[in-house]
């Protein structure tokens, strides 16, 4: 249990969630154990590298893991004061879209091709809020134009294959955000977008939370999208939280080696031209070596382990508990933590 | 870098005609790339940046012959290939290749790894016996830092970053002098993208190849490349050194894609300038400078004339009216 979670501005309180995968070469857990909670208003960024289970924490929580092969084998998530693990599916379904959002990399899973965007919108509208037609389409062109799609009138007619990636994301955010939920889960919104326009939807995304005071859970693999948007952070690997903090508490001291790999590897503007050389070989970045494991061969003690220079044998041998840091609401699991401190 | 460059490319025009139904006339024109000219020279990496759409790709599979330029010469080594046939063109397929954007789709899924890599030795009748194919094989799997029993299994046994190995293995494995990296790393993790900067750019100092790079994260570029294009609408805007483009750039397009990278450090909460809207349709530009829809500092000139690639600081070209 989190030390803060019974205070007033939770919205979400995931506790030892756990979720399992049947797999040809035996059960893995793709979830194991991982607890948090998020605030009315926060950004909470959970990174981690492919593989990591960050899709799967999301969609355990909206109660969206395919099973078979997927199970939810324990935990609970709060919302308010229902644990969504224990109500009836009908209950679950309203939830979805209606207190729980999600906004996904390929906005194409979320937005039906044949359908207009209009329709799309309206419909969540009058089955959620039990709007009349027109009221439901005013409503559609006003959220489009909250997100900033031009001659919004026009395009709540048109079909998603009629726009462009960065406006389809728009228009999958402004179906997500129509019912004004409390939570937000975006699972790499902008993974898959030009520089450019993931700048323009992480300014949206910012802008409508401040605006409706919705808690944001932002799904990425990059840093840099985390620094700029999240209040706080978790890092994830083999399916565990292995460091949690502030935003600028992870960024000044990250403490597993993990998270040090991670900044490290990310490519900064600046970084070579700063050096003045003559030198015309390129900077060389830092790397990870080695992968995510897959599921049924996560290694027993620290899963991060064999690919960590840090390790030891009591890493292989035994699993590092989440333990508090010097710094506040900073949390790491690793066995060395001293060592690697600055 | 040597003095004489491998590839020249003058003037390169790439037009696509869209036509109404199969035996229509035309309809109209995507200006996918109108005009572009670079070198490239020994062991050199010529970065080229830009939105989604600006025709990056279609510089690169132009340049490859791959589809057939519209204007302009693509001298390899002295030798314009622009107009070459296909018989002709076949030895000198060997000295460029590419590489792609997605491991996933560029790979055969039946075929077991060694053979993908193998696959282009084979065509080209390099190497006497099957063993000595397979030798040379197990040499390239080892440059990039593949295991050589891996040669039997098959792509969907890889991770994303190793499916860009066995993508950059199969490019080297006919010593080739020039290749063309079209996004290698956009679909990858920043720790495995990490790893595959590197790996291009040992195998660049091992074997001196030439990279065209194409990307639209300038932070990437920065890392990898000698000397930087930026690209917008089928044009080249803003050409220099990399230490000149990322320490002085000119083009104020150049200067919002340097905006949009996200900084990874919370303590710095810059207020940008946010490029708005998207690329323009490339059949129907604005007029004047192709930018000025979305140019925060566009005057009534930039909507009326057009400006051309001027030397802004030796070897520094920018294209704006304003510089
Ligand atoms: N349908 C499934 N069947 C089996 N394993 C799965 C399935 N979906 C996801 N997994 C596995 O669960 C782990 C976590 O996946 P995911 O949550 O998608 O990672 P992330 O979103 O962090 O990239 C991975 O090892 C993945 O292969
Ligand atoms: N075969 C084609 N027919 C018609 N238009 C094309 C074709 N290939 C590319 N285009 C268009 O040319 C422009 C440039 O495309 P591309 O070179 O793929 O850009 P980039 O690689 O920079 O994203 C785009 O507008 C694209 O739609
Ligand atoms: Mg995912
Ligand atoms: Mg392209």
């Amino acid at each position: 249990m989190e030390t803060n979670s019974q205070s007033p501005e939770v919205v979400l309180d995931v506790d030892n969630l756990t979720t399992e995968f049947q797999t040809p070469e035996g059960l893995g857990r793709a979830v194991d154990g991982l607890s948090f909670n998020i605030n009315k208003g926060e950004t909470l960024g959970i990174v981690g590298e492919s593989g990591c289970g960050k899709s799967i924490t999301a969609l355990s929580i909206l109660r969206l893991v395919p099973s078979p092969p997927g199970n939810i084998a324990g935990g609970s998530v709060r919302l308010g004061n229902r644990d969504l693990m224990q109500i009836s599916e009908r209950e679950m379904r309203d939830v979805r879209g209606n207190d729980i959002s999600m906004i996904f990399q390929e906005p194409m899973t979320s937005l039906n091709p044949v359908l207009t965007l209009g329709y799309q919108i309206t419909e969540t509208l009058r089955r959620h809020e039990g709007l009349a037609k027109h009221e439901a389409t005013a409503r559609a062109i006003e959220m489009l134009a909250l997100v900033q799609i031009p001659a919004p009138e026009r395009r709540v007619k048109e079909f998603p294959h009629q726009l462009s990636g960065g406006m389809r994301q728009r228009a999958m955010i402004a179906m997500a955000l129509s019912c004004n939920p409390r939570v937000l889960i975006a699972d790499e919104p902008t993974t898959a977008l030009d520089v450019t326009v993931q700048a323009q939807v992480l300014d949206l995304i910012k802008d409508l939370q401040e605006r409706l005071g919705t808690a944001v859970i932002l799904i990425t693999h990059d840093l840099g999208v985390v620094a700029e948007t999240a209040q706080r952070v978790i890092v994830m690997y083999a399916g565990r939280k292995v460091e949690e903090a502030p935003v600028e508490s992870l960024f000044a001291n990250p403490q597993h080696p993990y998270t040090r790999g991670l900044l490290a590897s990310v490519p900064r503007l600046g970084a070579t031209t700063g050096a003045h050389s003559s030198d015309s070989r390129p900077a060389r970045l830092a790397e990870i070596s080695g992968i995510v494991p897959p599921l049924t061969e996560i290694p027993s003690g620290c899963a991060f382990a064999p690919r960590c220079k840090q390790a030891t044998e009591k890493c292989t041998a035994a699993q590092p508990p989440l333990e508090e840091t010097e710094h506040p609401g900073h949390r790491v699991a690793c066995w060395h933590t001293d060592k690697v401190a600055v | 870098m040597s003095d004489a460059p491998i590839l020249q490319v003058k003037d390169l025009k790439k037009h696509f005609l869209l036509r109404k139904g199969l035996f229509g006339g035309v309809s109209g024109r995507v200006h996918a790339v109108d005009g572009v000219s670079f070198d490239i020279g020994a062991a050199e990496t010529l970065g080229l940046v830009g939105e989604s759409g600006c025709g990056k790709s279609t510089v690169g599979r132009t340049v490859l012959r791959l589809l057939n330029p519209t204007a302009g010469t693509i001298h390899v080594h002295g030798t314009d290939i622009s107009t070459m046939g296909a018989r002709a063109l076949r030895p000198l397929r060997r000295q460029m290749q590419i590489i792609f954007q997605d491991p996933f789709s560029s790979l055969d899924p039946r075929m077991k790894a060694g053979d993908i890599v193998g696959e282009l030795l084979s065509v080209h009748n390099v190497g006497d016996t099957r063993s000595d194919r397979r030798a040379r094989v197990a040499e390239l799997f080892s440059h990039v830092g593949l295991r050589e029993d891996q040669m039997n299994s098959y792509p969907h046994e890889f991770s994303g970053g190793q499916r860009q190995r066995l993508g950059i293995a199969r490019a080297l494995s006919l010593n080739p002098e020039i290749i063309i990296c079209d996004e290698p790393v956009s679909a990858l993790d920043v720790s495995i993208q990490a790893q595959v900067i590197n790996l291009l750019a040992d195998l660049q100092a091992e074997f001196g190849l030439s990279y065209l790079f194409i990307a639209h994260d300038l932070a990437v570029v920065e890392h990898i490349a000698h000397r930087v294009a930026v690209m917008y609408l089928g044009r080249i805007v803003e050409f220099a050194e990399k230490h000149e483009l990322f320490s002085n750039a000119q083009h104020p397009y150049t200067e919002s894609l340097l905006d949009a990278v996200p900084v990874p450090d919370p303590t710095i909460k810059h207020t940008r300038r946010r490029l708005q809207g998207d690329v323009p349709n490339p059949i129907d530009r604005p007029s004047g400078c192709h930018f000025h829809t979305r140019c925060p500092y566009a005057e009534e000139r930039c909507r009326v004339e057009e400006p051309i690639l001027k030397e802004v600081a030796p070897g520094h070209l920018a294209a704006c009216h304003l510089k």
